[in-house]
C-alpha cells in the first residue's frame, strides 16, 4: 500500500503546482504529471487496461490543453471580493470534506473488496471464453449497450466541438460572431 | 483508509481550482483533477489486497482477484473525461476569440 500513498502524494503535489502556478503552460505540464501519476496508480492497483488508456488519454488532453494555452492573455484583475471568494471556496471544500467523512464510514477499508458481483457475469459467459480479460468481457457482454452509448457521447462531443469552433456563421461570410 | 483521504484531498484541490480561480483554463484543469480523484477512488474501492490482475488464465478461478466491474466503469469514465476536456477547451477558445481574454470576470458583458 505504501507505493499507492507515495504516488498519491506525488499527484497531490503536482495538482497543487498545477493550480497555483501562474504560467498556463507550466500548469498544463503539471496536470500531465498528475495524469501520469494516475496511470502509475492504476498499474499498482492491478488495472493495466486503465493504465494504458489513461496514458493515451492524458497525452491527448495535454495536446488539446497546450493548444489552448498558446494564446496571449491580458493581465488578470486581482482586485475585488478577495475575502468573499476565499471564504465561499473554503465553505465548499469544508462541506465536501464533511460529506466525505460521513461517507467514509460506509465503504470498506482499502483492499477488502471481494469480487462477488462478477460471479453471475462469468457464469453467463460461454465456456470457451472463460479465459481472457474480464474487463473486456464485461464491456463487451454485460455493458455492450453502455459502450455503444460511450461511443455515441464521443461522437456527439466531436460534432459539438465542430459546431462551436466553426468560423463562418449562418449568414455566410463575416467573422461569424 | 489513508488512500481514501488522500483521494479526497486531491478532489478538494480540484474543487478549490474550479470555485476560486478566474482563468478558464485553470477551471478546466480543476475539473480534470476532480475527475482523476473520482476515478482513482472507484478503483480503490474495488481493490483487493494481494489481488491479481482481472485476467483469467487456464484453470484459475476468480478468487483472489481485484474487482473488474469498477475497472470496466472507469474505462468508460476516462474516455468521457477526454470528451469533456475537448468540449470545454473548444468553448474556452471560442470565448477567447469573442472577448480576447480567459478571465471569467471580464466576459460578462453582452456583445454583438
Amino acid at each position: 500500500m505504501i507505493e499507492i500513498h507515495l504516488v498519491l502524494i506525488f499527484m497531490i503535489a503536482a495538482a497543487v503546482i498545477a493550480v497555483s502556478v501562474k504560467d498556463l503552460l507550466s500548469s498544463v505540464v503539471a496536470i500531465g504529471a498528475v495524469g501520469v501519476g494516475l496511470a502509475m496508480a492504476f498499474l499498482l492497483l492491478k488495472a493495466p487496461d486503465l493504465a494504458i488508456l489513461q496514458l493515451v488519454v492524458e497525452i491527448l488532453s495535454l495536446i488539446i490543453l497546450v493548444h489552448a494555452t498558446t494564446r496571449q492573455d491580458l493581465p488578470f484583475s486581482t482586485s475585488g471580493r478577495w475575502l468573499f471568494n476565499t471564504i465561499s471556496t473554503l465553505f465548499f471544500v469544508v462541506v465536501f470534506l464533511m460529506v466525505a467523512h460521513k461517507a467514509l464510514k460506509g465503504i470498506p477499508i482499502v483492499g477488502a473488496s471481494l469480487p462477488g458481483a462478477v460471479q453471475p457475469i462469468m457464469e453467463n459467459v460461454p465456456a470457451k471464453e472463460e479465459t481472457g480479460n474480464l474487463v473486456a468481457t464485461i464491456l463487451m457482454k454485460t455493458r455492450a449497450i453502455d459502450t455503444l452509448g460511450e461511443v455515441a457521447a464521443l461522437f456527439t462531443a466531436v460534432v459539438g466541438v465542430l459546431a462551436i469552433s466553426r468560423k463562418i456563421g449562418r449568414t455566410g461570410g463575416g467573422n461569424g460572431l | 483508509m489513508t488512500a481514501y483521504i488522500l483521494c479526497f484531498v486531491l478532489f478538494s484541490i480540484g474543487l478549490f481550482s474550479v470555485v476560486r480561480k478566474r482563468n478558464i483554463i485553470k477551471i478546466i484543469i480543476g475539473i480534470g483533477i476532480m475527475e482523476y480523484a473520482v476515478n482513482l477512488f472507484l478503483i480503490l474501492i474495488g481493490y483487493c489486497k494481494e489481488g491479481r490482475v482481472p485476467i483469467l488464465t487456464e484453470g484459475q478461478s476468480i478468487k483472489n482477484m481485484v474487482d473488474p466491474i469498477p475497472q470496466a466503469m472507469v474505462l468508460v469514465s476516462i474516455v468521457l473525461g477526454l470528451t469533456l476536456t475537448l468540449f470545454l477547451v473548444a468553448v474556452a477558445i471560442r470565448i477567447y476569440e469573442k472577448y480576447g481574454t480567459f478571465d471569467i470576470t471580464k466576459i460578462n458583458r453582452l456583445k454583438g
